[in-house]
């Protein structure tokens, strides 16, 4: 790392978040002008971007090579009051709360008093979604029975492909201009909506331009100004880079980066789309740019790393747009998962591990920050070198990156019906979500909290945190004379919770559809620019939703230590297990210490827990899987829980596996925190038997103490390990390389390990900004012992 | 066929190639001081008492109906042994699994069964299963008929030895593993009938047979100071090694007090002794002595 790097690494580390009022101004101001007010709804959001585009302050900063940023500072993060409207409350505990906060200024405050809340009180997406809810599903996300993923955020969810280096946004328009050509005014009653949203896309195309080219004017204008002429000259191709992209298709892997950089701030602009937005399969992308300038001498391997450092600056500069209430809870952290896809196939099947994916696992080592996140695809195809590179970066402890199967993510996209070239393009991208890059709207559109469900079970139907009857009347468990009966009674909890959920969904799939469409993030995935229909509105090649669920290995040993304990060995009666569980097992700890000891667990490769893991999982898909969404898309399933599974647990009682209640459920695919005994491989072995094919993604989490990874034997045994996963059809595995001791120290000593960053979920974080509970459960995760 | 098993341990990565299953032999000729699997020692099942996991509700201690358990004045369990009849009721009894049987009968049958469940690990890695304990070698039926049985499934197979045993059952066995792993402790016989209570006559003789056999060998050498860590015992150790080509690696372990408290859950405290585990600077001088004659040299297993 240069110098050059180093400082603008420090001042993104340094820099604190802070809440920037300045898109909600604009935003505001430009709803109130008539010229808006009387645009169709898709023109409307255009010339929203366009204001914001034309009007946002801009700056390079000294030392620079790429620019453009989300707010007018560093970590100056902008609202989206269309979506969310802050309350004053709201802003007061974003700048006060102790974990991701965010400074708030006064003249912030202010501004929202006045003008943003009296505007948009009443009308922003948020309270027209809790407007149109139902009571019931009221009530079921008030018990934290699923969160809901579109209240305060914007879709999203997607990844760029490779259409910016082929395609410069004149090129783009060019094919606006063809479809609009093409509509059949006499034919398709849609073609007028069609009109409209192509113009929408048209004028965000255009705005970018422009956006673009106001940073050519300043640098120019910076240039002139500059004495030390080493900076001058690069203050000068800045200027000539940001007037060819993104107008023109990129020439040069600076102009490719600084191309991506503009979308990207682009995306994060129009919307606060869940996963920010990534560039995905970099290293394909950037390859031919990078092997030409290697050709022709423009570039060298310092100077193409120099680039991607400053891009990482870039990503680490924006943090998550903020969060409150239920979607705080859900995914507290400043990360905005972006996940740099690195290796995989080639979308010929050849393997796509080149010589840049090396470059850009070195950059990930060297620069080691929070973000982007990062992951490495591995394929069978792909070489056993690629895998131990990235592992030597997960020894040091940094948590990234994050490994994946490409063979299984593949395999999963065509399942899904995705041609097995778009599959090949594709990845995971936010946790672990799999997804065809470039073509694809793969929403997320809440967390599930299984174990709940089984709760409500237990209590035919009733809330036993509330005493509300908020499920089915489903029978009282005592009166069931055989474990199936359970089981039926609990599939149809879960199918009713499960149809609540969606039907809220399909409500808010159709509320952005109409009122908040995304025509700039549809200028860039395919088909929306040939179908004319936006992102929001099932414009995409593949729509798919998914419903993330959560606690599988929670729900797995709750199910086995019922199934074992009370019917197979009669050790205890089901009366007296309610009553230990409305105790929270005071008075029957000798029980509960049965539960934990004695009891099969998932994640010791024991198949009379893990036939049940499989159980809830075929019963999980099954009531899911293939059901369609409103827009066009297609239902499907993934488990992953970000840092939902503390907050489900805080609102589940007392489990029968054990669990107290408050207590975190298991996270992912993960075993219950420490009740894997058996070692890594059983933990494997005990993942491996659901089929991840028929998922869009899974978590298993994996400790590490350093000293296992210390010699590159135990790392050529770690990779085994992964390879062996990955040969059942593992989705994704990760790993936290750290001891108990170090973090415990961290606790204490916080400002000792402010560089602390853990593998969280699907994610990394700093370690002293996870909640207490989280870090708590962090150090609980077994710790795989050398011997 | 049975034998006498104290553990099986699943991803094990110290003891031979790959990722591996270790079954670990209960009962041993050998009673070294410094021993880290005390509960390998001896050829009965012992009862072990886990304070650390035990809640003081005196469950086991009603259970027992031998009057081998009771509990003293602030809750803590302690065993009579010589009352037990390992009969199991206590561990039944106890929900905390404060109370364990080290070493029970396992079949050929249900290893192997275990052993296929880490198939896929040990075909990616190059691993396979461990005979290790204890002394496999002291169960020589057994052990046989457990190399044929992983054999005929596939599985590479280490014997993991002290070379104590009767000249023909260490070649035979030798002979059908794919690996040996063999702990040289010290060289000079008196000294080694000190530490170890055996000569070390038969075990070199047998280490010398390798040799014939072609056997693949990997040293294992337990380094505890002021016992074998001195010059003299190197260098013996050293031109006594140079001579066999059979000797792939030298592996150093040092000598570390993970015993200690399995010595304390065993009630057999002052059966063994304390050593302090060696300096880095040490542990290396060693490796280095071992590499400068040519020796490839690991720490650890």
């Amino acid at each position: 790392m240069n110098d050059r790097i180093k400082k603008l690494r420090e001042q993104s580390l340094r820099a604190r978040p802070s809440i920037s009022s300045e898109r909600a101004r604009i935003v505001t101001d430009s709803y109130r002008s008539p010229e808006v007010q009387r645009a169709s709804v898709p023109v409307q959001r255009a010339l929203v971007f366009k204001a914001l585009m034309e009007k946002k302050a801009i700056f390079i900063d000294d030392g620079e090579l790429i620019v453009g940023e989300r707010g007018p500072a560093h970590k100056a993060t902008p609202t989206y009051p269309e979506v969310c409207c802050h309350s004053l409350e709201d802003l007061e505990t974003l700048d006060s709360r102790p974990k991701t906060s965010y400074t708030v200024d006064e003249e912030t405050l202010r501004l929202y008093h006045e003008e943003i809340i009296p505007f948009w009180r009443g009308r922003s997406m948020r309270e027209r979604i809790f407007a149109d809810m139902r009571p019931e599903w009221k009530e079921a996300y008030e018990a934290g029975i699923f969160t809901e993923f579109m209240e305060q955020r914007a879709p999203g969810h997607t990844v760029l492909g490779d259409k910016i280096y082929r395609k410069g946004l004149l090129d783009i328009i060019n094919d606006i201009k063809e479809s609009v050509d093409h509509l059949d005014f006499f034919n398709d009653p849609e073609a007028l909506d069609k009109q409209e949203e192509l113009r929408a896309m048209a004028i965000c195309a255009e705005a970018l331009i422009t956006y673009a080219r106001r940073h050519a004017e300043l640098a120019r204008k910076m240039a002139e100004g500059e004495k030390d002429p080493v900076r001058k000259k690069e203050l000068e191709k800045i200027a000539a880079v940001c007037e060819w992209v993104p107008a023109h298709a990129p020439r040069d892997f600076w102009e490719a980066l600084q191309y991506y950089w503009f979308v990207h701030v682009g995306v994060t602009t129009e919307f606060n789309t869940w996963d920010s937005f990534n560039p995905g399969r970099l290293d394909q992308h950037l390859y031919p740019f990078y092997q030409k300038g290697l050709e022709d001498g423009s570039l060298d391997r310092e100077k193409a790393a120099e680039l991607l450092q400053a891009l990482w600056v870039k990503f680490n500069n924006q943090p998550a747009p903020p969060k409150v209430g239920v979607t705080a809870e859900e995914s507290g952290t400043y990360t905005d998962f972006a996940l740099i896809n690195v290796g995989g196939l080639r979308p010929d099947g050849r393997d796509g591990a080149n010589e840049l994916s090396y470059l850009i696992l070195d950059v990930i080592e060297e620069m080691r920050l929070l973000q982007p996140s990062s992951m490495v695809q591995v394929s069978a195809k792909n070489p056993d070198s690629l895998l131990l590179r990235a592992l030597k970066i997960v020894r040091t402890g940094f948590g990234q990156p994050s490994i994946f199967n490409t063979d299984a993510i593949v395999q999963e996209l065509v399942r899904q019906g995705k041609s097995v070239e778009d599959a090949r393009k594709g990845g995971s991208s936010g946790c672990v979500e799999a997804g065809a890059f470039g073509a694809e709207a793969y929403i997320l559109t809440g967390y599930f909290n299984i174990p709940k469900v089984f709760e409500i079970t237990l209590n035919n139907g009733v809330d036993p945190r509330t005493g509300k009857k908020i499920g089915l009347e489903t029978g009282d468990p005592r009166n069931f004379q055989t474990f199936d009966e359970l089981m039926q009674a609990f599939e149809k909890q879960m199918r009713y919770f499960i149809e609540v959920k969606i039907r809220g969904n399909n409500v808010i799939e159709k509320l952005y559809a109409e009122y908040l469409p995304a025509p700039f993030l549809s200028l860039f995935i395919d088909d929306c620019v040939l179908k004319g229909k936006d992102y929001h509105d099932g414009g995409a090649r593949y729509n798919t939703r998914y419903i993330q669920g959560v606690g599988l290995g929670s729900i797995t040993d709750i199910l086995a230590s019922v199934r074992y304990n009370v019917y197979d060995r009669k050790v205890v009666s089901m009366d007296e297990l309610l009553k230990a569980l409305s105790q929270n097992f005071q008075g029957y700890e000798r029980l509960r210490d049965r539960f934990l000891n004695k009891t099969p667990k998932y994640g010791n490769d024991d198949d009379y827990a893990d036939e049940l893991t499989r159980l809830v999982f075929e019963m999980y898909f099954r009531l899911i899987d293939g059901r369609p969404t409103v827009c066009g898309g297609t239902y499907r399933v993934n488990l992953l829980p970000t840092t939902v599974h503390v907050y489900f647990g805080r609102v589940t009682g007392a489990t029968p596996d054990g669990r107290l209640a408050g207590e975190p459920l298991s996270e992912g695919i993960s075993p219950v925190q420490g009740m894997d005994r058996k070692g890594p491989t059983a933990v494997i072995k005990s993942a491996g038997k659901i089929d991840h094919i028929r998922t869009g993604g899974t978590l298993l989490n994996q400790k590490f103490t350093p000293q296992l990874l210390a010699d590159d034997e135990g790392l050529v045994k770690l990779k085994d390990l992964i390879r062996a996963y990955f040969k059942l059809m593992g989705h994704h595995i990760q790993f936290n390389v750290v001891t108990a001791d170090t973090l415990r120290d961290a606790q204490k000593h916080p400002e000792k390990y402010r560089d602390l960053i853990v593998r969280v979920a699907g994610y990394s974080d700093y370690f002293i900004d996870c909640a207490r509970e989280l870090q708590d459960e962090i150090i609980r995760r077994t710790e795989h012992q050398g011997f | 066929m049975e034998g006498l098993i104290f553990d099986l341990k699943r991803y094990a990565v110290h003891d031979g190639p790959g990722i591996r299953l270790n079954v670990f032999f209960k009962g041993c000729p050998l009673h070294c001081l410094w021993c880290h699997n005390p509960e390998g020692v001896a050829f009965e099942p012992e009862l072990m008492l886990m304070p650390n996991r035990c809640a003081r509700c005196g469950d086991c201690v009603r259970a027992c109906r031998y009057q081998a358990l009771s509990q003293n004045g602030n809750g803590q369990v302690k065993a009579d042994r010589s009352r037990c009849t390992l009969c199991g009721d206590c561990l039944q009894a106890c929900q905390r699994e404060a109370i364990e049987i080290a070493g029970r009968k396992m079949t050929v049958e249900e290893i192997a069964t275990e052993a296929e469940k880490e198939r896929v690990f040990f075909e990616q890695s190059g691993g396979g299963v461990t005979l290790t304990g204890g002394e496999p070698l002291a169960q020589p039926a057994f052990a046989e008929a457990l190399i044929d049985s992983l054999k005929l499934h596939g599985f590479h197979v280490a014997l993991d030895t002290s070379g104590y045993a009767p000249a023909e059952v260490f070649r035979n066995l030798a002979k059908k593993a794919d690996l040996v792993l063999f702990d040289l402790k010290i060289m000079d016989e008196t000294r080694h009938k000190k530490y170890t209570g055996v000569s070390n006559r038969i075990i070199l003789e047998n280490f010398q047979s390798l040799e014939k056999l072609g056997k693949p060998v990997w040293v294992r050498f337990p380094l505890i100071p002021g016992v074998n860590d001195d010059e003299n015992n190197l260098e013996a150790m050293a031109s006594f090694l140079c001579q066999l080509r059979s000797v792939e690696q030298v592996n150093v372990l040092p000598y570390h007090k993970g015993g200690l408290e399995k010595i304390r859950r065993l009630g057999r405290e002052g059966e063994f002794a304390v050593f302090e585990p060696p300096s880095q600077e040490k542990v290396q001088s060693v490796i280095d002595f071992f590499a400068r004659r040519g020796f490839k040299v690991k720490r650890g297993g």
